[in-house]
């Protein structure tokens, strides 16, 4: 598979790794989800998206790789537009890892399964395998390359998971829940091995302190829009702003008293 | 279709019958089951020997005696059937421990029995020397429509987890004093399996996503394939083609 | 009711193989216009559940329990394409793996329980849910029917593939009355469950039922003060619409009817003296009511209550004349829409490789 339409290399750098501007949608039924988003990711960026229930988080999220088509505004992928002629490389581009593993493993073996995305976009043989090995490595789990992945535990069902994405070399890697259903120590190897990935990151999350702890930068989509963007302490610290869009912290949690790990 | 778990049929290890290329040995045991169902039902000695066959077979898989006959219990219902045709079947009556028998029923019965016993028999060997994924991959080999390889990947991949959900609705039911006595529990059996088509259905939609976002436009790009050489090819034919001999002497002794 | 190795001889198991292949086939082409690229996970998605679905054991009364055999419920709910897909595919996983149904049977296991059930299943709710009003409840009712007539219809299918390929001679008439008897009764069984099960789902994602597509009414709108259906704007690109395929299907359905029908008159007529033969044999009935093995898991597998062989015959009667109007209706329904629609445009061939 060609990427055709790739603009310019150099070009390519300068551009942020995502740009979403005057984001627009409703379902076929007349709901609508999004009411013009504006957001821009640089790249090496970690950001989380925070938001209650039904804001239209999975709806933005849906966006980025082009599975639904935007009513009005546009997304850019490190300066590619999200059109129906560059899907391919859009799709090489984000990588999403959804919120439950069990649909994201969809290959009878973990080795087969983190081939699928590279092995999709014509890569074979050595280089493949190559690549297969390198994201197993990168989230920890080459010892279970031969395994089936439902003989893997939740934990590292989600780290195969993100290896999957990984192994398309993604420009992003957007996480949709990513600490859900993870035990506290599958949750912090997560962090750790999502702090040692060199690649820009949004995170779809509830859970606030995983959003502290990982991602500098914090956005919180309420209502169909971008209704706060700041630094994540400095948003959990707003408890006014934090009520009005439901959301919560965990009792006993000050998220002034935290020391950031540094990004 | 006893207990669910398909991967506990799989007995690991090394042996020359594991080695072997799973499409050859789909076809040998698929032409052995062939060969055996055309052997006449009055050369006896043929399914004798059949048996010997099945039976050096086990032994250079290394697969225990035990474990064969246990799975060999899934005929069991045509056991029955088999038992009964004796007294169904009309025509000559002969005196078995002073029953009244029909002679041609005997014939069927021992027709029916000896076939299919031979038949469970070869696809067990089958299964419990080759994984599932190496199935599949025979399956592809043997050019069944890629389509139907993946919908059957799809349903092995995900069997245990719809099972699982399965199971879990009926924990949960039964932790609230629930118990399939009769006909009047259907009911809510029937809306858990709603339920279970539902969620099933939706993990589709779900998978399907998933795999258009890694860029899945309609094809699965084939990562493994599966090749034999002419040894192996000889080594696999050897239990067909020794049939083979067995029942054409059936047919001409 | 999987058939083992050695049941059926080898020409019929090779003739029904070769049908099988052909059903499977056509129903790959089928699938792939209903589904296009979900076909795959959303097929093995329905397997899975088909497969999980048939080890749900249903307590029928003290200490006997059925299971679905799942024909009627997956047409139902899948359409008839990907359900003759997903039943071939658990049938030669089950085969493979389980060792349940011989290798040499599958063509045999594969027209049976999952071409035959199917087909009728399909046609017979289509039919019903045409002619009742568009209401969830009917379409119930509907189901409650297709699924009855489905187990018998596969059970006769079976007698029709034993009595022409069948390794040991057994009075046909009374392998007939036998297995449709006693699978009248488990298709009260599955019929309960599939008209339920159809239900619940009605009632949560009435979308997800294909066999009823388009139950809720057409949305309006008032132009001119007249009442005009408003265009269909759904989220998912829109499949073929259900008549078109369903009209193809019927077609399908029927013209291998028609082959299976020859096929068997030509054999019938090698053999003419098998249906007499049933007449003189049956004073068996009372030895085999003394021996008592009847009720037992045999039960399932057909040649079972035979001291019931009456009663059943009866009902199987009752079952035969009612396919027999219902086909009738069949043909002349699918006639009847053909002339409606005379300048239809010929179906859009896709070029996938099935």
């Amino acid at each position: 598979m060609d990427p055709v339409t790739v603009s310019p290399k150099d070009a390519e750098t300068a551009a942020p790794s995502l740009e979403v501007s005057g984001l627009a949608y409703a379902y076929p039924d007349g709901h609508q989800a999004l009411f013009g988003v504006n957001l821009t990711v640089g790249r090496g960026e970690r950001v989380a998206l925070l938001g209650p229930n039904g804001a239209g988080k999975t709806t933005l999220v849906l966006h980025l790789n082009g599975i639904l088509e935007a009513g009005s505004g546009t997304v850019r992928v490190a300066g590619l537009p999200v059109a129906k002629r560059n899907l391919a490389e859009i799709r090489r581009r984000v990588g999403i890892v959804f919120q439950d593993p069990d649909d994201q493993l969809f290959m009878p073996t973990v080795r087969e399964d983190v081939a699928f995305g590279p092995a999709s976009a014509g890569l074979r043989g050595p280089e493949l395998e190559e690549r297969v090995l390198r994201a197993l490595k990168q989230v920890g789990m080459e010892e279970y390359a031969a395994r089936p992945p439902h003989h893997l535990s939740f934990g590292q069902r989600r780290r195969v998971a993100v290896a999957t994405v990984l192994a398309m070399d993604p420009e992003i890697l957007v996480l949709d829940e990513p600490s859900s259903n993870l035990d506290p120590a599958s949750r912090r190897e997560l962090a750790d091995i999502l702090r040692s990935l060199d690649v820009t990151v949004l995170m779809v999350t509830h859970d606030l302190p995983y959003a502290l702890e990982l991602c500098p930068r914090a956005v919180i989509l309420s209502e169909g829009v971008i209704a706060a963007d700041d630094r994540t302490q400095d948003l959990l610290r707003d408890q006014e702003l934090m009520r009005s869009h439901r959301l919560e912290l965990p009792f006993g949690f000050d998220p002034g008293a935290v020391d950031i790990p540094a990004p | 279709m006893g207990a669910g778990h398909a991967h506990k049929l799989y007995r690991h290890g090394p042996s020359p019958v594991h080695g072997l290329p799973p499409h050859c040995k789909l076809v040998a045991v698929f032409c052995f089951v062939l060969v055996v169902v055309c052997t006449p039902r009055e050369a006896m000695w043929a399914f004798g020997l059949y048996a010997a066959l099945l039976a050096a077979v086990a032994a250079v898989a290394r697969i225990p005696v035990g474990f064969l006959l246990k799975r060999l219990v899934v005929e069991v219902p045509f056991v029955a059937f088999a038992l009964l045709m004796p007294f169904v079947v009309p025509g000559e009556q002969t005196n078995v421990l002073g029953v009244s028998v029909s002679v041609p029923g005997l014939w069927g019965a021992w027709n029916v029995l000896a076939k299919a016993t031979l038949g469970v028999a070869a696809s067990v060997l089958l299964a419990s020397s080759t994984e599932l994924r190496a199935v599949l991959l025979g399956l592809q080999r043997l050019k069944l429509p890629p389509l139907l390889v993946q919908i059957a990947s799809f349903m092995i991949r995900y069997g245990d987890v719809v099972t699982d959900e399965m199971r879990r609705m009926a924990i949960a039911r039964r932790s609230r004093g629930f118990e399939a006595r009769g006909v009047r529990q259907w009911r809510v059996l029937a809306a858990s399996a709603g339920a279970l088509f539902i969620r099933s259905y939706e993990r589709g939609e779900r998978v399907h996503l998933a795999m258009v976002s890694r860029g899945y436009t309609g094809t699965m790009p084939v990562i493994d394939e599966v090749t034999a050489d002419r040894t192996q090819w000889a080594y696999a034919a050897t239990l067909p083609v020794l049939a083979l001999a067995i029942c054409l002497l059936g047919w001409t002794l | 009711m999987h058939v083992p190795d050695g049941f059926i001889d080898a020409p019929v198991s090779v003739a029904a193989g070769a049908f099988a292949v052909g059903a499977v086939a056509v129903s790959l082409r089928g699938a792939r216009r209903e589904l296009d690229e979900r076909t795959a996970p959303l097929a093995g998605l329905v397997a899975a559940f088909i497969f999980a679905v048939q080890m749900l054991n249903f307590p029928v009364a003290a200490g006997t329990s059925g299971h679905l055999m799942g024909g009627a419920l997956a047409a139902i709910l899948v359409g008839p394409w990907t359900a003759v897909l997903c039943l071939s595919v658990v049938l030669l996983l089950q085969g493979i793996f389980f060792a349940d149904g011989g290798l040499t049977a599958l063509g045999v296991n594969i027209t049976v329980m999952g071409v035959v059930t199917v087909v009728v299943a399909y046609v017979v709710f289509r039919l019903l849910t045409g002619l009742l009003p568009r209401t969830r409840r009917s379409a119930t009712a509907s189901a409650f029917v297709a699924a009855l007539v489905s187990v018998p219809a596969s059970a006769a299918a079976f007698t029709l593939l034993y009595w022409i390929g069948g390794t040991t001679e057994i009075p046909i008439g009374k392998v007939f009355t036998a297995m449709v008897g006693v699978h009248v009764l488990i298709g009260i069984g599955e019929a309960v469950i599939t008209a339920l099960t159809v239900g619940a789902v009605l009632a949560v994602r009435p979308d997800l039922v294909h066999g009823v597509r388009g139950i809720a009414a057409p949305l309006k709108l008032r132009i001119d003060g007249e009442l005009v259906d408003a265009p269909a704007a759904t989220r998912d690109p829109e499949p073929a619409p259900a008549h078109r395929s369903a009209r193809g299907f019927w077609i399908t359905g029927l013209v291998s009817a028609f082959l299976l029908a020859g096929f068997v008159s030509f054999y019938a007529s090698a053999d003419p003296d098998g249906l007499e033969r049933v007449a003189a044999d049956q004073g068996i009935d009372e030895k085999v009511a003394e021996h008592g093995a009847a009720d037992s898991p045999l039960a399932d597998y057909g040649v079972g209550d035979i001291a019931n062989a009456r009663l059943s015959g009866g009902l199987a009667g009752v079952i035969g004349v009612s396919a027999t109007v219902v086909v009738g209706t069949g043909v002349f329904w699918v006639v009847r829409r053909r002339e409606e629609e005379p300048g239809e445009a010929p179906r859009d061939r896709d070029h996938e490789n099935a």
